[in-house]
């Protein structure tokens, strides 16, 4: 029998409600084993969001700039991993960053270290596995921002005289921010959330709500607490989930008015 | 917009791919090394490939993951076509802020948040409806569907924005009436995007293991679920040979998709 009780209904007495905060009360109470994970959830996420942020953005770049042919290729290398289970791309990371894994092998072969160094259930290894599995999240639309951008504005920034930096900052910065915006919205909701990359990556240290919430339900068995955990989580991802629906219905309403000109 | 790109975007540009692309290719190595360890390299073998064919449990596993994979993705595209539909050309309807935040709302949640509420869902429906009776193969269709909807949804409604009405009003025109125009008409030319989004939503299904933990029951283990729970013990040949099959898969989808599409469009160049 699944630990759920309904929150009203009718028996024997009449009328009956189920209805309490204690679960919320709860979280409070620990809140070290709650609020903790919650904080460095977003700080992890946070700066998962960044470390894809600068390696995406060249990459979605050099997409953008290169030719025809040369595009389609670096496009299908972006796809694959995107298609790719995220659960197996981890997998692999493990072997890779694993004490006996194939880093470490390789670098005690060469002879730069004695010990193995320590990659696993650390902040790195979390961040690596992030990485690794939201790069072509936060490249895909920063690409479509890129290779829109006209020509003609970049060349005559320079022509004025501005220089390389110059340009990025005053032109391509503020006309590819919209790419930047939707990447790091569609990275950070889902990395606060994660459940596989703290669970197989991340030790004691990096605990994260979604390997909070997993354990609460499926250990402890304690699924108002799971519950409570998740409206926290929800809580949390209001805000920039509304500004991403925002986002999202403005262009929806840009799409629509050559249509509905027509 | 084509042009010089300088060195440094280069260098990051390379390892950027590298990040992506060093892990599955030292997987697939390993998985052709004929010890068990996975960083020592003690010789070429496919062992692991022909002791993976005979483990039941993951063939299990894969069979059933494809089963619910494809009944998914297939009510998915459904539903999301008429989503889409309903948001291309039905205008201003009464409720379309409704339909619309619902719709979109799986696309960001979370997915221990997802997988928990229809949980709950599931249960509070048997104990008013009874149905479903118990949480099996059928609540992790219904899930996958769920939220598979959404993404398919996406996918139709931007191809359905480009598509010249005109040729829809030719076809009333010469006396066409609907459902025959939207069969020999419209869907043909939507069709590259409802195939796009059966795919995506398949690939979705099979992928996904925290949804599918939460609404599945005993005796229904997906593929994920299976490798989660080896993963945990460790890292072994064997599932890098099965995590070696599966990307071979996807490579070969995805860059036959892209050879298609080049095809597709050299062919209309032409034209």
């Amino acid at each position: 029998m699944p630990p759920y009780a309904p929150l009203w209904g009718f028996d024997d007495t009449g009328f009956f409600t189920n209805f309490t905060l204690d679960n919320y009360q709860l979280l409070a109470t620990y809140w070290q084993d709650y609020i903790g994970p919650a904080g460095n959830s977003i700080k992890l996420a946070f700066f998962s969001t960044l470390v894809c942020l600068i390696f995406a953005y060249p990459m979605a770049w050099w997409i953008a700039r290169s030719n025809a042919a040369w595009r389609a290729v670096l496009l299908v290398l972006v796809m694959l991993p995107f298609w790719t289970s995220s659960l197996l791309r981890i997998y692999a990371l493990i072997g890779l960053l694993n004490p006996n894994g194939f880093i470490n092998a390789m670098l005690i072969w060469l002879g730069i270290i004695d010990t193995p160094m320590r990659m696993m259930q650390t902040d790195f290894s979390i961040y690596m596995g992030m990485v690794l599995t939201y790069l072509p999240l936060m490249i895909l639309p920063l690409y479509a921002v890129m290779v829109r951008l006209d020509d003609d504005v970049i060349e005559a920034a320079t022509d004025l005289g501005a220089s390389s930096v110059g340009v990025w900052w005053t032109v391509i910065l503020p006309l590819t921010l919209p790419g930047v915006i939707a990447g790091s919205l569609l990275v950070f909701i889902p990395a606060v959330g994660e459940f596989v990359i703290p669970a197989l990556l991340g030790g004691p240290d990096q605990l994260m709500m979604g390997k909070v919430l997993w354990t609460e339900f499926f250990r402890n068995r304690d699924w108002p607490v799971a519950a409570a955990i998740a409206m926290l989580l929800l809580a949390i991802l209001t805000v920039p989930i509304i500004y991403a629906r925002y986002q999202d219905g403005r262009d929806d309403r840009d799409a629509d008015t050559p249509t509905g000109a027509s | 917009m084509t042009g010089r790109v300088s060195l440094p975007v280069i260098c990051l540009g390379i390892l950027g791919f590298g990040i992506l692309y060093v892990p599955m290719t030292v997987m697939i190595l390993f998985s052709f090394n004929a010890g068990k360890l996975v960083s020592v390299w003690s010789g070429f073998s496919t062992k692991w490939y022909a002791s993976l064919l005979t483990n039941e449990q993951v063939l299990n596993a894969f069979g059933l993951s494809l089963f619910i994979a494809f009944w998914a993705a297939t009510i998915a595209t459904f539903f999301g076509m008429m989503i889409a539909i309903a948001f291309v050309r039905f205008g201003n309807f009464r409720g379309r802020l409704a339909l619309s935040s619902l719709s979109s709302a799986p696309l960001v949640m979370p997915e221990v948040v997802t997988g928990l509420s229809l949980l709950l869902l599931f249960i509070g429906m048997e104990s008013v409806l009874g149905w479903p009776a118990g949480r099996g193969v059928d609540t992790i269709i219904i899930a996958h569907a769920t939220f598979g909807m959404c993404f398919a949804a996406v996918v139709i409604q931007a191809r359905l924005r480009d598509f010249d009405r005109d040729i829809e009003d030719a076809a009333f025109d010469l006396g066409g009436r609907q459902p025959f125009v939207f069969f020999s008409v419209t869907l043909p030319v939507i069709l590259p995007a409802v195939i796009a989004a059966w795919l995506l939503a398949f690939t979705l299904s099979f992928d996904d293991l925290v949804i599918a933990s939460f609404v599945s029951g005993p005796g229904s283990s997906t593929l994920p679920v299976v490798v989660f729970s080896k993963v945990r013990l460790g890292v072994t040949p064997e599932i890098n040979a099965l995590a070696s099959i599966m990307v071979g898969i996807v490579a070969a989808s995805v860059i036959g998709g892209a050879f298609m599409m080049r095809r597709r469009l050299l062919k209309s160049d032409h034209d």
